[in-house]
């Protein structure tokens, strides 16, 4: 077995384009779910709305890439709000089934044949849109270490997407540690006790689903430009929930939980694929057990055995506070 | 509280003020700071709260009673607008309040309590407590990104809910979680939360449930004490003790209406009210109600 290549796929993994789109979109459900409350299972949405408005504008519209980008915060706020103002004078669980429809509505007009003229249908747009983005790649090398290894591309993305994760990390400690952040978590723990001191809750989630739905788009952006195409199928429920799985998994409303949740989740699934397949091909497992095609799928369910345990043994995920926890069971 | 040897007390006032008001439903006072007419509440085919009128003294502590399932606490919702009621208009100092949302309630100076205590559990108590400041300029978006401009105020607001937290004493406890609190001592921050808002009038809703005798005897103390310091206080209790302890009037209702009103020591011979706690035809033997 080659360990030195299993280990070099697991880590530029664990740092790569993938999971800093997973901690994108797990910091902005933090600020939904962890901070806010607020069930939201349509973040796919989020992330759809800002990729492909990048691919259409560059692609059908010949719009620059840094005006998109614009136009994708604009669209995720948008969309934030068209979620939000009928769903957030209402009971949590609202919200939670809005969202989800909503980002599948969002997919399936996507990938619809109607319209597949503007997205694509289900072959969604590729193209080189992220023309302008690379143009100005300082790094016309790329990387060749030892354990960590990208193309010039990738590696513009990598350090341009940790640049951005490392900004919204930032925002959200300084949020948080401010009076508006007092609110915020009030909201979660009880909104009609915030209500009964003046305080409007409807805008302070309002605001928590904008700034959560924006992040998400940012999310979109590095999905979209790293692989130079957008695909309706990439923006399922799946990538909501695996979002989720990082933010659980890091801890809920923990600065940097969503960071390390993503950087551990996509070392695992890389380290997990890596080593089943390392085995398989030396025959250490028969093939009666598992042949090379199965170990995409036991990888998730090895992944998913992993995320049980966890909830089992260490519920508030790896960076909260097991006190917190516990109090909340007593309540 | 020191006074001095000539001055009258807050209470003195209160009951001067109410000494010649009639004791009947509805009765009109000297200075009301709310006054409601014709507030209905149905749910489904219950009439829950039917209130013809009634008015809330200014600068009294006025106790809500009743028997349960009276309407006290759906009157409660609705005065504070966290219900919505079928009809009727009530204002607080003038200010007509029918239709305005509850955080608007409490910025206008009415603040409420609940039955069951919502202490925000994974906050700090003081947290809680700094969370009920009103015009915090930290709480806007954009100015909490910049601390310069509100940590000043957040230091003011930290000192006045240090100082609101040894009254009550859970100063002790400022930095521990709410949930760490005993019932008990959630009550007391609950109340010590709604101070922090600078109310008028404070809405106590059964402050003193589930709170052991020790502590009941210093919420008491907490509540003559908001009497003092010129807030009106309206609270809704069933321990008729308590109630002729503290309260300055007495509203009782039943079956969702003011059936009588007065001070503590005559309203709880009002043959109204021994019916709407022990029925109307307790006195009588079976085969007397029968007839």
């Amino acid at each position: 077995m080659d360990w030195t290549f299993i280990f070099q796929q697991s880590i530029s993994s664990a740092v790569g384009v993938n999971a800093i789109i997973f901690a994108l979109a797990a910091i902005g459900l933090n600020m939904h779910f962890g901070y806010t409350g607020l069930l939201n299972f349509g973040q796919a949405g989020f992330l759809a709305v800002g990729a492909y408005t990048v691919a259409v504008l560059v692609v059908n519209f010949d719009v620059s890439v840094w005006i998109a980008f614009l136009a994708g915060i604009f669209a995720a706020i948008l969309l934030a709000l068209l979620l939000g103002v009928p769903t957030l004078r209402l009971r949590a669980d609202y919200l939670a089934i809005v969202t989800i429809a909503t980002a599948e509505i969002i997919r399936q007009v996507a990938r619809s044949v109607t319209l597949r003229e503007y997205f694509g249908g289900s072959d969604g747009i590729t193209g080189k849109f992220g023309a302008d983005f690379f143009a100005i790649n300082p790094f016309p090398a790329g990387l060749d270490l030892p354990l960590l290894r990208y193309t010039p591309n990738d590696l513009w993305v990598v350090v341009v997407g940790w640049g951005l994760v490392v900004i919204f990390v930032f925002f959200t400690y300084l949020m948080m540690r401010s009076p508006w952040g007092r609110v915020i978590k009030a909201i979660r723990e009880d909104e009609e006790a915030v209500r009964s001191l003046g305080k409007n809750v409807y805008l302070y989630k309002m605001q928590s689903l904008v700034l959560g739905g924006v992040v998400g788009a940012f999310a979109g952006f590095v999905y979209a430009i790293s692989r130079q195409s957008v695909q309706p199928d990439n923006y399922s429920t799946a990538l909501t929930f695996f979002a989720y799985a990082v933010l659980i998994l890091g801890g809920a409303a923990r600065v940097l939980g969503p960071v390390v949740g993503a950087v551990i989740f996509w070392f695992l699934l890389v380290f997990i694929e890596q080593t089943l397949r390392g085995l398989v091909n030396i025959d250490k497992i028969p093939d009666w057990l598992m042949n090379q095609n199965q170990v995409g799928q036991v990888r998730f369910m090895l992944v998913g055995l992993g995320l049980m345990l966890l909830m089992i043994y260490r519920p508030q995920g790896i960076f909260g506070d097991k006190k917190e926890l516990a109090l909340d069971a007593r309540a | 509280m020191t006074l001095a040897p000539n001055s009258t007390t807050k209470k003195e006032v209160a009951v001067a003020a109410l000494k010649n008001v009639a004791t009947i439903p509805g009765v009109k006072k000297p200075d009301p700071i709310v006054i409601a007419d014709n507030v209905v509440r149905k749910f489904g085919g219950l009439t829950a709260v039917d209130v013809e009128h009634v008015e809330i003294q200014r600068g009294a502590i006025t106790a809500l009673i009743g028997p349960n399932g009276a309407g006290k606490t759906t009157f409660f919702n609705l005065l504070t607008g966290f219900d919505k009621p079928d009809s009727g208009n009530w204002t607080f100092n003038g200010t007509a309040l029918a239709g305005v949302a509850p955080h608007k309630v409490a910025r206008l100076g009415m603040v409420r309590t609940f039955q069951l205590t919502k202490a925000l559990f994974r906050l700090s108590v003081l947290d809680n407590m700094r969370l009920g400041a009103r015009h915090q300029k930290g709480e806007g978006i954009l100015r909490a990104l910049i601390p310069t401009l509100w940590k000043a105020q957040e230091n003011q607001i930290t000192k006045q809910a240090m100082e609101l937290l040894t009254r009550f004493k859970l100063d002790a406890k400022a930095d521990d979680f709410a949930a760490a609190l005993s019932g008990g001592q959630r009550k007391l921050l609950e109340m010590a939360r709604a101070l922090m808002v600078e109310p008028e009038l404070v809405m106590l809703d059964e402050p003193m449930a589930g709170v052991n005798p020790a502590l009941t005897q210093s919420l008491l103390g907490h509540i003559k004490d908001l009497r003092e310091q010129g807030m009106t206080v309206l609270f809704v209790e069933h321990d008729m003790d308590m109630v002729r302890d503290i309260s300055d009037w007495v509203i009782v209702m039943a079956q969702g209406k003011v059936v009588a009103e007065g001070p503590p020591e005559s309203v709880m011979s009002n043959p109204a009210v021994i019916d709407a706690y022990l029925g109307a035809h307790h006195d009588q033997t079976l085969e007397e109600g029968e007839n």
